[in-house]
């Protein structure tokens, strides 16, 4: 028996490593990672919720995040392939204007 | 016992991957950690008794979504990462400052919180129940999710195909 308060903080330990990520990297693919590190934190509390109150829907609402996830990361990665043909570069402190 | 061992095991394996996220300078050691941050979540899942999204996560998160990442890592050819513009004052005050906040929130979940203990395999999430809820009760934002996916798709395409040299760029160049 493992106490959900666990599942808690190991997600909340994960969501603070992302925004950490977030704020420090510099490049721009590492950022990206930070993103979805975030988001498999949230699912795990979902799923942990979901766990506590006997209610499937959570685990239905992680496969949603998934999905979404999924399709953020190939838009996104996409953008990024965009940006490095134009910028030449993956710094995003090099990436400060909205038209070359 | 055996429970917590696991969790702690698997736990300890996520915390490790996502610091070594953090801390790695090459996008390609960043990479490989979050697939190990991934496939340890997907440990954690088997131990709430979700099996069919643990399948998911391995499959989905650390296969398809991580290939995409290694792949546009060595497409784009990404070497280490330059620190540039780092400032001292977010790390005089951050790291103290999430030091704080995170003993605050853990503080409140592990002493203050009412949640009650969970057992191993607490809800079982198998493909049949998940798929049952999947297309009765969740059948339309379901149908929704396929419009999004088939409008990443597109916009992928889009996205990082070659731009064309049309006459309407031309004028503009």
């Amino acid at each position: 028996m493992v106490p959900l308060s666990f599942y808690l903080v190991l997600s909340g330990i994960l969501f603070a490593c992302g925004v950490t990520g977030f704020l420090i990297k510099r490049n721009i693919i590492a950022i990206f990672m930070s993103i979805e590190l975030m988001l498999n934190g949230v699912n795990l509390s979902f799923v942990a919720f979901a766990a506590q109150w006997g209610a499937l829907s959570g685990q239905v609402f992680v496969f949603f995040v998934m999905v979404v996830a999924a399709a953020e990361a190939a838009v996104g990665l996409a953008i990024i392939i965009a940006v490095f043909r134009t910028r030449e570069t993956l710094n995003v402190d090099y990436v400060n204007l909205l038209k070359l | 016992m055996l429970h917590l061992l696991l969790f702690l095991v698997f736990g300890f394996a996520c915390v490790a991957g996502a610091v070594n996220l953090l801390v790695q300078r090459h996008p390609i050691n960043s990479a490989l950690s979050l697939v190990l941050v991934m496939g340890s979540l997907a440990g954690e899942y088997l131990l709430l008794g979700a099996e069919f999204l643990a399948a998911i996560q391995v499959i989905v998160y650390a296969g398809a979504i991580m290939v995409l990442f290694v792949f546009v890592i060595m497409l784009l050819n990404a070497g280490e990462e330059e620190r540039t513009a780092g400032s001292r004052v977010a790390l005089v005050l951050g790291l103290p400052g999430m030091f704080i906040g995170s003993v605050l929130v853990a503080w409140l979940l592990l002493d203050r919180s009412p949640t009650r203990a969970v057992a191993a395999g607490a809800l079982k999430g198998d493909p049949q129940t998940i798929g049952w809820l999947l297309f009765h009760n969740y059948l339309l934002p379901f149908e929704v999710t396929s419009i999004l996916v088939l409008i990443a798709i597109m916009g992928a395409v889009v996205l990082a195909s070659q731009p064309r040299m049309d006459a309407s760029t031309k004028k503009e160049g």
